[in-house]
């Protein structure tokens, strides 16, 4: 499957895909005034250490611990290979934020959830928001092997 | 008599994982699920939220509803297994059916422990906590009126405690440790929890226990009474261990299996809170009885009984659980040096030895706490990972730039 890739080597820390991703997660449809102004909750964060900052996100992975960890069912592994979190029935134990090894599921904003990447398949952009505008190419949606 | 490829003692969380771990080596093989209890798999730890009203029955479903119809799994619900033949590979059922199984996995889970109190037997409103019929007893007897006793400052009687507490005029909580969740928390630990609940009403007496009943008043070992309408045992649970050890399998406290799930017996596995782990951080074999565990080894279990090759000998403690909003994770043993961070909402201790982290608890600290599960459970040196700044925060930057490509830069 598709997945997103990250170049660290390309990216510049300006932390421009957390906005874009929480822009596209906030079903509001003029930018400013979905962000502006309000504390964002992004489901992929940039880490910056010196010199070095690399994006991270949902790995969608192929054996998802998250999925067979969570208590209520509530974390599926579709047929396409997405890592999807059915909200209605996640009751906030936060398993899956100690289980997976990225850090990449996060406590909601609201508590009694979790949330995580899907691939921007939930929200009106139909494609992963991030890769769409990182200005420097360092964050990508291709298919790549496993590196056995 | 009725001969099936696979047949599943118990219906829940490591029946369903073994399902699916069947599934994932055989497409086809007919498998026949026997559960005691009258429904399908449901998400056990999830009756405390159905008191609270932050789920509903159909929510609590573990899987889709197709879930059973498509992977081509028989139903017999309500029924209990009495006995395995190893020998004649058969399984007799409590309605007197006998049957032929191929490979069986035994996935009966545990039951409540009742410690010896006297005068128990004349308690009228007495309740465990443990499955979905107990939370519907519950819900029907709770009311504004009541006053509740919990025997048992676990997991299971604090989950219960938050369920019911908005619900009836009093809850008390008694328990023989020192300390609430004396299995997961240190002392620190275990009073920020205790506060945490007291702010909602809840009145603990530790380090006591019930000598006997009395119609509705416990008498305490330390003299006290307490006067109840209403009592929850959640003292501890039992491994469902009997169907192998009269079946002549090896049963130590709880089943023995090898790192396929294999017990001693021929073409019979086990998984989950009836079956023992090897436990890295210890180094021992033990009954882990948490849920995240029961589906690692009964999906291993379920692929191995279709021919596959899993391999499960790193299985370590961890748990994720809240309170009225206060997150506790914890994970591993609390042994070796202890780095430790406290304000007064959050708390995190982190124990190392012999370059290695061994176990850790995360109060109010959930953001990327599976970093340090990751060092944990995969024993990653620390001299390999920048752990100064893991200690402050969990991160991927604090690993080398080989390990990032690894896990970045291809599929996983
Ligand atoms: C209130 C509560 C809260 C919990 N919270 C958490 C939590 O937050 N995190 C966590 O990790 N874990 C939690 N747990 C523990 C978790 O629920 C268990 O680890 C998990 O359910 C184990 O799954 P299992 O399939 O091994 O066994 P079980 O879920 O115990 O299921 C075993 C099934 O087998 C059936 N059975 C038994 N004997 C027979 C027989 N002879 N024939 C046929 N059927 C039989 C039983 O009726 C039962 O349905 C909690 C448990 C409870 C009760
Ligand atoms: S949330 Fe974590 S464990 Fe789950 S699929 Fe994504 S990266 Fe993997
Ligand atoms: S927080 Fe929600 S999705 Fe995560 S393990 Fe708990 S119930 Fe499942």
């Amino acid at each position: 499957m598709k997945r997103i890739y990250v170049k660290e080597q390309w990216c510049l820390g300006c932390h421009l895909c957390e906005y874009e991703c929480a822009y596209a997660n906030s079903g509001i449809a003029d930018m400013a005034r979905a962000l502006k102004g309000k504390a964002i909750y992004p489901r992929v964060r940039v880490e910056d250490a010196g010199e070095v900052h690399f994006a991270v996100n949902c790995r969608h992975c192929t054996d998802p611990v998250c999925v067979q960890s969570c208590i209520s069912g509530a974390l599926t592994k579709g047929e396409d290979g997405i890592v999807r979190i059915v909200k209605q029935k996640c009751v906030g134990c936060l398993t899956c934020v100690l289980v997976c090894p990225y850090g990449a599921v996060l406590p909601s904003p609201e508590g009694h959830a979790a949330m995580k990447c899907q691939l921007c398949t939930d929200n009106r952009m139909g494609e992963p928001n991030c890769v769409k505008h990182c200005p420097n190419g360092a964050i990508v949606y291709e298919e790549r092997e496993a590196m056995q | 008599m009725k001969n099936y490829p696979y047949v599943i003692l118990g219906g829940s969380i490591a029946a369903v994982a073994a399902i699916e771990g069947i599934r994932s080596e055989d497409r086809k093989g007919g498998i026949l699920v026997v559960s005691e209890e009258p429904c399908k798999a449901y998400g056990r730890p999830l009756i405390s939220y159905y008191l609270l009203g932050e789920t509903d029955l159909p929510r609590m479903d573990y899987r889709p509803e197709a879930f059973y119809e498509e992977n081509h799994v028989m139903l017999r619900l309500g029924v209990r297994a009495e006995s395995i033949d190893p020998e004649e590979k058969t399984v007799t059922l409590s309605d007197g059916e006998k049957l032929g199984y191929e490979k069986l996995l035994v996935a009966t889970g545990s039951r409540p422990f009742d410690p010896p109190m006297e005068g128990i037997e004349h308690v009228e409103e007495r309740f465990h906590f443990m499955t979905k019929a107990d939370a519907l007893a519950l819900d029907k007897a709770l009311s504004p009126e009541k006053k509740v006793l919990i025997v048992g400052a676990g997991l299971i009687g604090l989950k219960c405690f938050e369920g019911i507490a908005a619900r009836v005029k009093s809850a008390r909580i008694v328990d023989m440790a020192d300390r609430i969740l004396p299995a997961i928390l240190d002392e620190t630990g275990a009073k920020m929890v205790q506060s945490a609940l007291e702010a909602r009403g809840a009145e603990f007496f530790l380090s006591d226990s019930v000598l006997r009943f009395e119609g509705n008043t416990a008498h305490l070992k330390s003299g006290k009474t307490v006067e109840f309408d209403l009592l929850v045992i959640a003292v501890g649970v039992r491994p469902n261990t009997e169907l192998i050890k009269e079946a002549g399998g090896t049963v130590r406290r709880g089943i023995a299996v090898d790192e396929c799930g294999k017990t001693s017996l021929p073409d019979i596995f086990a998984a989950g809170d009836c079956a023992e782990s090897f436990d890295i951080a210890s180094g021992t074999s033990k009954v882990l009885a948490l849920l995240p565990n029961a589906a690692f080894q009964g999906r291993a279990a379920g692929g191995n009984m279709a021919g596959g090759k899993a391999n499960l000998d790193n299985a370590v403690t961890f748990n994720s659980i809240g309170f009225f909003g206060t997150h506790v994770m914890t994970a591993g043993v609390y042994e070796g040096e202890l780095y430790c961070e406290r304000t007064e909402r959050t708390y995190k201790a982190l124990f190392t030895k012999d370059g290695l982290l061994k176990g850790f608890i995360l109060i109010n600290l959930p953001e990327r706490a599976g970093i340090y599960l990751k060092l944990l459970k995969e024993r990653i040196p620390l001299s390999a990972v920048d752990f100064e700044a893991l200690k402050t925060s969990p991160a991927w930057s604090a690993f080398s730039p080989e390990a990032r490509a690894d896990n970045f830069a291809r599929e996983v």
